[in-house]
């Protein structure tokens, strides 16, 4: 028969959002909560992160991924938090009832007072990019690439072409150069990269790797294993533009072509998504449309940085305990708006009430420019910078006093340059 | 006189900054610099370059082999003679991360230490 | 090496793979040569996975014939195989009213081929049957015992009820050299020199060379290989179509259709280009695009942003349109140009030239049949009961390898372990669908890679992706 556990909170996934929650909830009170991982060891995807330059906002100094994660494992272990790691989720529904299974466990169902997804994003396959050509052995998404070389010591290949110059390629082309594979190029769509510039200049120029701005794979060649690609330089429109074919011979394809929250749990609970960032929508307290569902880290948004993962999973820790003391805000909430040139903001609707910091990805790269928040006509907030991309979330911070009294959709929008 | 166009790291901005040297290879100028950041880090990537360096080496009986860092970033130089003495190199477990795996790694003055603990 | 059997068959496709099964019930010796290294390599995994009705084919030909005596038998065999089958129906559709003649002949072509369960469905019934179709439909055939089986897990559990009953199986050995000897046949396979009393080619695209091999001239066949490129959705939540859906056919085939999968996905293509190259099975942009553009005809609606895969197949198209099949010359059988619908036929033929083949060796009947192999129903599948059970029987079922389609170590290490098992990672994903879903083995192939080494006693850098030298990874950091 089944036995359905009790328990407080379940937290869906033990990566840095999990782990980050679940501690920043017992340090709330509560007690009785489990995080589910599917791992053998907590930590999710900093695990195979060995790079350095993580926690620079947190701590203030620049660690590698598995250090990063030792310090919440640390914590979460001094606090007596039980993780179930090896420990698969394969369902959660709207009434808040989790089935997971694990080898040591059998299937187990949790019937929880709150719900913290947590399970992070995946990449996106080449199957979505639709490009064609053969189906050889070769193609891999850049963390599959990373798992095998950091966490098996095997490397995929020795002539590498890279697609996507998203920061897990760009810090792959410096790693596969390190391990004695030629990178010979990375090829971008967008005019502008989606990395970070620092990873620009450290994984491609230190080792001359030519990157190739408003370019794509086009075909892909190789019977057996990868034997060559083709890549062309695409017009405005991001069409293929006949004639500036560059054939590499290569036996290696790594894809960096973006991250989708990995939000099939969700969906299945009832859980709101939103195209904008393949996440939910959530309110300021992260709380999801699903009553006592809360979400954060990447499976809400694909971050940039970790340490902002840290920080708002801690939140979405806090909230959830809140709600399990009943204590959740119950006014009307206030919609969030994209506006011009502004993409995904975070949280898409708040209640007037406290501080709260927005989020959000501009649509392209702004320079002198501005970030506004205003409801109604009126300025709540704005921020100004040197530049905005793509590649870099802007959190726009908005003070209580400012959003008292307001009762219209609040929008943000970037605003050029004034001349004067 | 040399000049070097370098890109800048300390924020999305990215100038592209051209320093250039006088024949005893001193910084004479910067341009294309937006803030003082960049001027100062221009100094920094010409004159003495330096990256950390990560890696992961095999552990003798680990199916996962062990994830090191440089204790400090070391001349950009020196990077790929690193990567050398870290393939020379046999490890045992236990490891406890921070450890250190091989001291003064090519004669730089820094450690590469152990960034997880192994066994 | 040199070896003898009774019995060669070359190709382990369908065809090859269905007339090991149905010669395994007699006393003889079978041995089944693949040039690949895994059965349904070839035209068998790459197609549309249809179990067509058979209006299509020409009354009086060996097409219409075996496809609608085929289509009879899959049902059944796919439930005593276990294997994916689901007769959804079909519906032709026609979109614009000069089409309505063409339909009203298929019609009158799928009666005389003896097709039941045909109808002609009108505008507005049709829209109410499939409400995601173009509304400018004008009226469609609908064929209800039009089904949709996993072409490739049929192929694999006919090859693994096959090898339970003492069929053999060589892999990577292409035929290079067939030729008669005093007692049947000399065939070069490989590196091995195979001596048959009979031969039975059923070598897809490249049967034709063998049989040129073995016939005079004027007897020589020649097959035009016609690719068709597919793309492949994830599983939505709800269908946006319960049958197939094909549109009219022109003179290069049934046309592009739209249809889900028998696990759930939805398909679209095929294109159909006329290549040089048979094994050429690259997707290319024109082709894709074409695909798509033509399945929006049928569904306004389409969008790739559900794409997990796109894939081309090759179909063996024989230039004067019929399949060649039967006993072409003393002591060889033959399945040429056996295109579609050659997997809704392969039953059909195997069943009558099996029978024929045991006769013209005066072959005894076995007294005992082994029974067949049966994959235990896939996890993804299971009520919550079930994986409960599932793991007290095996703890393996509780480690998730595969969590865009719910697969687990145990139905990883069953897929290794079966009678003719996975070598190979895309083997494993055939089999039990690990690295089938959204993620294409981002998260799981590193870890089907390590169990493969593992299962098969080798190291991790020796595992492939597929056939021949389609290595996964290059050596040790």
């Amino acid at each position: 028969m089944d036995k359905i556990i009790q328990k407080d909170l379940v937290i869906i996934g033990g990566g840095p959002a999990g782990l980050a929650a679940g501690i920043a909830a017992r340090e709330a009170g509560v007690e009785d909560l489990v995080i589910l991982e599917r791992e053998h060891q907590a930590g999710g995807i900093l695990r195979q992160c060995i790079h350095n330059g993580f926690g620079l906002h947190r701590y203030g100094e620049e660690l590698t991924g598995p250090e990063y994660a030792a310090r919440d494992i640390a914590r979460a272990e001094e606090l007596g938090l039980d993780i179930r790691c090896d420990t698969t989720v394969l369902s959660v529904d709207g009434d808040r009832r989790v089935t997971c299974v694990s080898k040591a466990d059998g299937l187990t169902v949790y019937q929880a007072g709150a719900v913290v997804l947590a399970m992070g994003c995946r990449e996106r396959p080449r199957g979505a990019l639709g490009t064609p050509g053969t189906r050889c052995a070769g193609i891999y998404t850049a963390g599959a690439a990373q798992k095998f070389v950091n966490l098996e010591g095997l490397m995929p290949g020795k002539r590498v072409v890279i697609l996507g110059s998203g920061d897990i390629g760009l810090i792959m082309a410096r790693r596969m150069t390190l391990q004695g594979a030629k990178v010979l190029a990375c090829v971008e769509l967008m005019p502008f990269s989606s990395g970070l510039n620092r990873n620009i200049v450290q994984c491609l120029h230190d080792y001359d790797i030519p990157l190739y701005l408003s370019h794509t794979v086009t075909d892909i060649r190789g019977r057996e294993r990868l034997e060559g690609v083709t890549v062309m330089r695409v017009g405005p429109d991001r069409k293929p533009i006949p004639g500036t074919e560059i054939e590499f011979d290569c036996d290696t394809l790594l894809l960096s072509v973006g991250l989708i929250p990995e939000n099939e749990l969700s969906q299945r609970a009832g859980v709101a998504l939103t195209p904008a960032t393949s996440g939910a929508v959530v309110d300021d307290d992260l709380q999801t449309s699903v009553p006592g569902v809360f979400a954060c880290g990447n499976v809400l948004h694909v971050h940039d940085l970790v340490d902002f993962v840290s920080d708002e999973s801690f939140r979405a820790g806090r909230a959830a305990a809140a709600f399990l003391r009943g204590e959740t805000p119950t006014g009307e909430t206030v919609e969030v708006r994209d506006g011009e040139g502004v993409r995904g903001t975070v949280p898409q609707r708040l209640r007037p009430g406290r501080d709260v910091t927005l989020m959000f990805r501009p649509a392209a790269v702004y320079q002198n420019a501005s970030a506004v928040v205003e409801s109604d006509g009126v300025e709540l907030a704005r921020k100004r910078a040197l530049v905005f991309t793509p590649g870099e979330m802007v959190a726009l911070p908005v003070k209580a006093e400012k959003l008292a009294g307001v009762h219209a959709p609040i929008t943000v929008r970037m605003e050029a340059a004034k001349h004067d | 006189m040399t000049e070097r166009v370098i890109t800048c790291i300390n924020c999305p901005m990215g100038c592209r900054m051209t320093v250039s040297l006088n024949d005893a290879g001193e910084v004479v100028s910067v341009t294309g610099n937006t803030c003082k950041r960049g001027e100062k880090y221009a100094h920094q990537e010409v004159t003495a370059p330096v990256r950390m360096v990560t890696a992961v080496v095999p552990v003798a009986g680990s199916v996962c082999p062990l994830s090191v860092k440089t204790r400090e970033p070391i001349p950009k130089g020196k990077i790929f003679d690193c990567m050398a003495a870290l393939r020379e190199l046999k490890l045992n477990a236990p490891i406890r991360a921070g450890e250190t795996v091989l001291p003064d790694v090519c004669g730089t003055g820094i450690d590469v230490i152990a960034t997880r603990s192994v066994g | 090496m040199r070896r003898e059997t009774e019995i060669l068959i070359i190709g382990a496709g369908v065809v090859g793979c269905a007339m090991a099964r149905v010669l395994s019930r007699y006393e003889t010796e079978i041995l089944v040569a693949e040039r690949m290294g895994d059965v349904a390599e070839g035209a068998s995994k790459a197609n549309s996975g249809i179990v067509h009705a058979g209006f299509d084919a020409k009354p009086g030909t060996d097409k219409a014939r075996l496809n609608v005596l085929g289509a009879k038998m899959y049902p059944a065999l796919c439930a005593e195989l276990n294997v994916p089958y689901k007769g959804n129906g079909a519906l032709v559709v026609a979109f614009q009213e000069e089409d309505r003649a063409t339909i009203e002949k298929l019609y009158d072509q799928g009666q005389r081929n003896g097709v039941p369960g045909l109808r002609i469905v009108e505008r507005e019934e049709l829209l109410r049957m499939e409400p995601n179709l173009n509304p400018s439909a004008v009226c469609a055939l609908e064929a209800s015992t039009s089904g949709i089986v996993s072409p490739y897990e049929l192929v694999y559990a006919l090859a693994d009820h096959a090898a339970l009953n003492g069929v053999a199986f060589a892999f990577n050995k292409p035929v290079t050299r067939v030729e008669r000897t005093e007692n049947g046949f000399l065939v070069r396979a490989g590196e091995d020199e195979i001596a048959c009393r009979v031969l039975v080619n059923c070598a897809g695209i490249g049967s034709a060379e063998i049989h040129n091999q073995l016939h005079k001239e004027e007897e020589k066949l020649k097959l035009i290989p016609r690719r068709g490129e597919y793309h492949v959705l994830d599983h939505p939540e709800k269908a946006p179509f319960e049958r197939t859906i094909f549109q009219c056919p022109t003179a290069m085939g049934k046309g592009v259709l739209v249809t889900p999968t028998a696990h759930g996905n939805i398909l679209l293509g095929p294109t159909a280009e006329d290549i040089a190259d048979g094994t050429d099975v690259g997707t290319t942009a024109g082709g894709l695009a074409d695909a798509l553009e033509k399945a929006r005809l049928t569904w306004p609606g389409v969008s790739t942003r559900t794409e997990v895969t796109n894939f081309a197949g090759i179909r063996a198209h024989e230039v004067k349109g019929d399949f060649i099949v039967g006993e072409t010359a003393p002591g060889l059988w033959e399945a040429v140009g056996f295109e579609s619908p050659g997997l809704t036929s392969a039953p059909a033929l195997a069943e009558e030239m099996g029978a024929a083949i045991a006769a013209s060796l005066q072959l005894r009947k076995k007294e005992t049949i082994a029974p067949p192999y049966r994959k235990a129903k896939p996890f993804n599948e299971m009520t919550d009961d079930e994986r409960r059970e599932a793991v007290t029987a095996d703890p393996l079922n509780g480690v998730l390898i595969c969590r865009c389609e719910v697969v687990t170590e145990a139905e990883i290490r069953a897929a290794i372990r079966r009678p003719v098992g996975a070598r190979t990672v895309d083997g494993v994903k055939r089999r039990c669908r690990a690295g089938m879903g959204r993620c294409q083995g981002g998260f799981c192939a590193p870890r089907v890679v390590e169990i493969l080494a593992e299962e098969l006693g080798l190291p991790m850098t020796a595992i492939c992706k597929g056939s021949g030298d389609s290595y996964m990874l290059t050596g040790e950091i």
